[in-house]
């Protein structure tokens, strides 16, 4: 489920007004100074104000004072229409980010001061502020918890719907994987006491919120080689620029100095310039916005580079836990003893395959339930362990149930000297065949018969490993199933690869074997035994959930807890990577028409005969000019909702992409210009 | 009319028949599988290594290649200015020419370094025959040599694996001599000779006229000099007018196998890379890319020498053979004009008709072929050329599809990014400041006397002159007087820029992407061997010289076009 805290609409008058503040903050020579393309236009600015000043004085030579301030007025909206993009995509980014922190403002933390007894007691009530990496807080119900942390003791049930989003509670527990809490969530039973594991001001979100407000935000590989090219492009206009004034001397035509600057702004790519880093921030934005907090603006960009995805198969693949579908009674058996052993075994069964048999029997109406708490009175639990792989209940009435594993199950049986039956072998064969797993259940190691769990595959799933698979991304599917029933699933949910019987190392052994052979590979885990692989993996999302040393591995947090998530984030990723380069070839492209309307204005006193390179036919030298720098400063607006929505993805094949594209972008970005300097022009020659 | 264009389309056609076969044999040369010349050169090539101790299966990186190449060049430097200096009175020189002032020799030492040929000289009076054979022509097959030795070197290290080091420069080097360049040179030159081309070291021959005056007329080892300036799009003629001359170029059967060896190496190296990689969809996307790029610029460029020429209906002359002005009735309009954008496509620079006389719409073509530099383009050079440009490409579209950029397995990043940067901008940056210097000094002293013809079309001359020495073609508008202290240092310095960066970025580009992890293809990946990235590099080639040039274009031949 998604959090709508902030109105899908790009243009909200809050963040619009922020945003035009900021965007006159960031005329300071030293913020302008850090986008090169946009330094060079504004310095054009400054030149220009020097020329209206020149002219003001009593110069003629360069043309009205009214053109040249025009001049001038449409560079000033070009550098504040780029700042205006990267404004509002840091105040969007940052308004998302505001309403997460909001949930962690000072609230009262009841912080653990000594010890008494050698027990965890005595609090003092601070703010949540104050709290150190190491203190221990106590939270009670009712309380909220004041800052990230791990529980050292304790266990409670909690609502995360802050962060996530989803109402029903979670348990959190000391020990194991799901330890962690998240400042901001409530406490809604029993007490825990936590120890805060991040220092003020440097949790997940604080890093989160500094990368969008561009503080530390850094740029990602793909976006320092962009922008050489981007300065690559600019050195030729440079040198196109500079060498045409020799040009214009020998060809005898004299050039203001409004149309060289012009031209060179028109040239050089500023629409992407100055849409650059919007993209990046609304990049960043777009992870938050699906609940995921990226540690670096790089890590959304290598999502979209995924090349192996590793999903846990519970809770991603299949819903949950597996649940029981059969009931198959040993030959000789009758159907109702056996389901009637089988319930009785899993009274005590806590799990969800447990409770999963009892709600078959019921709906079955197989079993007398209301003779059932008789039996069990007094009757002994036994728990499942590894080492017995089954586990059951020892009745007073002396009757001994056991379920498990068929092999554990079968070694019981025959070490009581009983037979096996081989028509129950075969049932259990089928039942894996199947992907379903076999439970067999016994009675005073006697074989009553077999229980079939069956995994149910999530709807929808397949289709989304199409995409990926379109994508190029390969998935592998991680279970600790046994290899049969893992490739059932597997092929049941159209996976393209399994690791059955897995064990944390064999995680981190095929991540690096991808690795190896070249590939990138992303990963979801929330417990510390994942934290290698996390770590390992180029990308590794940890779950909210997960551990402390989970979440310090990876490099995303899905605060949702939702495994499924990874597919959104390799989207983001590719968006990101989409839209920069897409708007680049537009930017490029633009470049076309541009001359097409710049230079016959440029020499048309000189050399009457290149008017025949005016093919649209604007009105005169002047108003060409001017439409073709307006058009050059409209279009970075226009481009804002592209820039932050990004450009969508769409898994057709890169080849059929990049036609695409190539068509939308590049044949637009030639076309586009044509039609709108004439358009433009149209109304300019009312003046000019 | 339409046997004039059967015959240039026949030229073309043949030309590439002959060019697959020829990239296969050229992709079994390096890859070191066994050829029919073994026979003949094994032992040869022994000999060479085992003299000048070297070890050709010593595998290098990219800078040992840089530097094996710009240590010989610098070597050969030497030899040239020596021979040039003192030709006059070293042997084999039965005309009496002079030994050249060191100037001279230097423009000439450099421009036949750098595979340009440029010449400031004329080949009858100026050369002995111990210079031609042993400078020039020996420069000739060293220098399309090093181009082609370093192309394959960038075959080697595109390969689908990581590794640091890639083949040997001396062993590509000797085999492109041996392998490639002498059977062509040696195959063109025998049907040159039995066509009437001079082929003798007996000096000059004196003729009666049909007037009765006696003239000399030059001769000399002409046959073997022009087969391997034409194979290793060197260009530089043995004589003053090049393959306009009549014993240089005697007929319309010769024009054509001239024409053909222009073209053969260029497309043939584009073969030779979907061989030798064993991706012969590559080749043909890199193939159809130069192709539709070719044809683009000579269909005009041929429509155009065909109409009458406006100035000569003006005069009331006959029209109906085309624009004849500067060109050879053996050859015609058509041929011409085939010749002039093969010559400038592969930066051979060898001419059959004077470029300064077509129309302003072929000069247009022939410098715009110059400024993109790689349709086809030099001996291996081409290739290298067209090779920034797929950098380019793949890294724009990459993003386009939303993935880092790969070419063939490996991720393009920051560094390669600046090289290719740098290359590309070069070629701009050169021609466009030379002509700039230049059209400013005109327009301070208009009296210096490099211009016979002012206005658009001597800008056309200067902007040409500098294309020429960028695009290491050395052809020229010979209109202009460029035999100035101007021109022969600015040029000159041109030239060098323009060859040896444009192999350096390149093959340090190919090296740097060789070492990283080598990517297998998955459905993500964006495919470089498909129309669609075809249309992208072509775009890409056009955009940049189209947005570089198109002021200076404009000023030069589209205004003298437009009027």
């Amino acid at each position: 489920m998604k959090r709508s805290n902030i109105s899908t609409s790009l243009f909200q008058p809050d963040i619009i007004k922020t945003a035009l503040k900021a965007s006159f903050v960031k005329l300071s020579p030293a913020v302008m100074f850090r986008n090169p393309v946009m330094f060079l236009v504004y310095m054009g600015m400054f030149v220009m104000l020097g020329v209206c000043i020149w002219i003001a004085m009593g110069e003629t030579s360069q043309g009205s004072l009214a053109y040249n301030c025009l001049v001038l007025a449409i560079l000033f909206f070009t550098v504040l229409f780029a700042n205006f993009a990267e404004a509002i995509a840091e105040a969007r980014g940052k308004a998302q980010a505001d309403s997460l922190r909001k949930t962690r403002e000072d609230t009262p933390a009841k912080k653990i001061s000594g010890m008494e007894d050698g027990v965890l007691a005595i609090h003092q009530t601070v703010t949540s502020s104050s709290l150190k990496q190491g203190d221990i807080f106590v939270c009670e119900a009712g309380d909220i918890i004041p800052a990230d942390g791990e529980i050292i003791k304790g266990l409670a049930t909690i609502d995360e719907s802050a962060i996530t989003g989803e109402s029903a509670p979670v348990i959190r527990e000391a020990g194991g994987d799901k330890s962690s809490v998240t400042g901001g969530t409530k406490v809604l039973s029993d007490r825990i006491y936590v120890q805060v594991t991040t220092k003020p001001g440097e949790s997940f979100l604080d890093k989160m919120i500094a990368l969008v407000e561009g503080a530390s935000r850094q740029k990602t590989p793909n976006e320092i080689a962009l922008t050489i090219l981007l300065a690559g492009f600019t050195l030729v206009f440079i040198i196109v620029c500079i060498t045409l004034q020799p040009f214009a001397l020998y060809a005898g035509a004299n050039i203001p100095i409004a149309a060289y600057i012009s031209l060179f702004v028109c040239l050089i790519p500023t629409t992407i310039g100055a849409l650059l880093s919007a993209i990046g921030i609304a990049g960043m934005d777009r992870a938050l916005r699906a609940n995921v907090i990226a540690k670096s603006g790089k890590a959304v960009e290598t999502a979209g580079d995924i090349d192996t995805l590793l999903l846990d198969k519970t809770g991603t693949i299949t819903i949950g836990n597996r649940k029981a579908t059969h009931f198959y009674p040993a030959p000789g058996m009758d159907l109702v003893k056996m389901t009637t052993a089988a319930v009785l075994g899993s009274q005590a069964d806590d799990t969800p395959e447990g409770k999963s048999i009892i709600e078959l029997a019921q709906g079955q109406d197989l079993t007398n339930f209301k003779n059932l708490s008789n039996l069990t009175d007094g009757a002994r639990f036994v728990k499942f362990t590894a080492e017995t792989r089954s586990s059951g209940v020892d009745l007073p009435s002396g009757i001994r149930i056991r379920k498990g594993a068929y092999d554990a199950i079968k070694a019981q049986v025959e070490k009581a000297g009983n037979p096996f039956p081989n028509e129950v072998t075969e049932v259990v064969k089928k039942i894996s065949a199947n992907g379903g797993t076999p439970l067999v259940v016994i009675e005073n190691e006697q074989v009553m018969g077999t229980v079939e769990l069956q995994d149910i595959i999530k709807t929808g799933i397949s289709e989304r490993f199409e995409r990926l698979r379109k994508m190029g991304v390969k998935t592998v599917m991680v279970t600790g199933d046994n290899p049969l029933t893992a490739k059932f699933i597997a092929e049941k949910a159209g996976v393209d690869d399994y690791i059955a019987e897995a064990k944390p190392e064999d995680k981190m052994n095929y991540i690096k074997a991808e690795q190896h052979s070249g590939k990138l590979v992303a990963m979801m885990g929330d417990g510390t035994n994942d934290a290698p692989a996390l770590a390992q993996a180029d990308v590794g999302v940890a779950m909210n959930s997960g551990t402390a040393a989970a979440k310090e591995a990876g490099n995303m947090v899905d605060l949702d807890n939702d495994p499924t998530k990874l597919i959104e984030v390799v989207e983001i990723g590719k968006q990101l990577l989409m839209t920069r380069g897409t708007l680049t070839t537009f930017s490029i492209a633009n470049d076309v028409a541009k001359y097409f309307a710049i230079v016959p204005a440029l020499f048309i006193t000189s050399i009457p005969a290149l008017n025949a390179l005016n093919i649209m036919h604007l009105h005169s030298p002047e108003s060409a000019i001017l439409s073709a720098i307006i058009f050059n400063a409209v279009i970075i607006p226009m481009l804002i909702p592209l820039a932050l929505k990004g450009v969508k993805y769409r898994p057709i094949g890169a080849s059929a992409l990049l036609q695409r594209n190539l068509l939308v972008y590049g044949l637009g970005g030639v076309a586009v210009p044509f039609v709108g300097i004439k358009l433009i022009d149209l109304v300019v020659s009312l003046v000019f | 009319m339409t046997s004039e264009l059967l015959g240039v389309l026949s030229i073309y056609a043949l030309a590439i028949a002959l060019a697959i076969p020829f990239g296969k044999y050229i992709a079994r040369v390096y890859s070191g599988e066994r050829t029919w010349l073994d026979p003949i050169f094994n032992p040869l090539e022994r000999l060479f290594f085992k003299l000048s101790g070297i070890d050709p299966t010593l595998e290098m990186n990219w800078k040992h290649h840089l530097s094996a190449l710009l240590g010989i060049n610098l070597l050969w430097f030497f030899l040239a200015m020596f021979v040039l200096m003192n030709q006059g009175w070293l042997p084999w020189n039965p005309d009496g020419n002079p030994s050249m002032s060191p100037h001279l020799a230097f423009n000439t030492a450099v421009s036949f370094l750098v595979n340009c040929n440029l010449q400031h000289y004329s080949g009858e009076s100026g050369m002995s025959y111990l210079g031609q054979i042993f400078c020039l022509m020996f420069l000739q097959f060293v220098t399309a040599g090093t181009g082609i030795a370093a192309a394959a070197a960038v075959f080697n290290a595109m390969r689908e694996r990581s590794a640091t080091h890639f083949g040997n420069f001396y062993n590509y080097f000797l085999k492109s001599c041996t392998r490639i360049l002498l059977p062509v040179a040696f195959m063109g030159a025998l049907v040159l000779a039995f066509s009437g081309t001079p082929m003798t070291f007996e000096g000059k021959d004196s003729m009666i006229t049909m007037q009765g005056d006696t003239v000399q007329v030059s001769r000399g080892p002409v046959a073997a000099f022009v087969a391997i300036k034409q194979a290793g799009t060197n260009g530089g003629g043995y004589y003053g007018v090049n393959s306009a001359h009549p014993l240089e170029n005697p007929d319309y059967l010769t024009n054509a196998v001239e024409n053909i060896l222009i073209l053969l190496i260029p497309i043939a190296m584009v073969f030779a890379l979907g061989f030798y990689l064993n991706r012969r969809k590559l080749s043909w996307m890199v193939f159809g890319v130069m192709t539709l790029g070719f044809l683009l610029l000579s269909l005009p460029s041929i429509y155009s020498e065909m109409q009458p020429a406006p100035i000569a209906q003006q005069l009331g002359i006959d029209g109906s053979a085309g624009n004849m002005e500067g060109k050879e009735t053996r050859l015609g309009t058509a041929a011409s004009a085939l010749w002039g954008i093969s010559t400038t496509a592969t930066s051979n620079g060898s001419v059959n008709s004077m470029h300064d006389s077509h129309t302003p719409l072929s000069g247009a073509m022939q410098m715009l072929d110059m400024m993109i530099n790689s349709l086809y383009g030099g001996v291996g050079v081409g290739f290298l050329n067209f090779y920034i440009f797929i950098i380019l490409a793949v890294f724009i579209s990459g993003l386009m599809v939303g993935r880092t950029p790969e070419f063939l397995g490996k991720k393009v990043e920051a560094r390669e990014m600046k090289i290719a940067l740098i290359i590309a901008l070069l070629h701009p940056f050169i021609i466009l400041v030379g002509t700039a210097l230049s059209a400013f000094i005109f327009y301070k002293n208009p009296n210096i006397g490099w211009l016979n013809n002012p206005g658009s079309h001597g800008f056309s001359e200067m902007l040409y002159e500098f294309t020429s020495a960028a695009a290491n073609n050395g052809s020229g508008f010979e209109g202009l007087g460029d035999n100035t202290p101007w021109w022969n240092i600015a040029t000159g310095v041109v030239l060098l820029l323009g060859r040896y960066l444009p192999i350096i970025g390149p093959v340090a580009i190919a090296g740097i992407l060789a070492h990283k992890k080598y990517i297998p293809e998955s459905a993500g990946t964006l495919k470089t061997d498909t129309g669609t990235f075809g249309l992208m590099v072509f775009a890409v080639i056009f955009l940049v010289a189209a947005l570089a040039f198109f002021p200076a274009l404009s000023l030069g031949p589209l205004a003298e076009y437009f009027n």
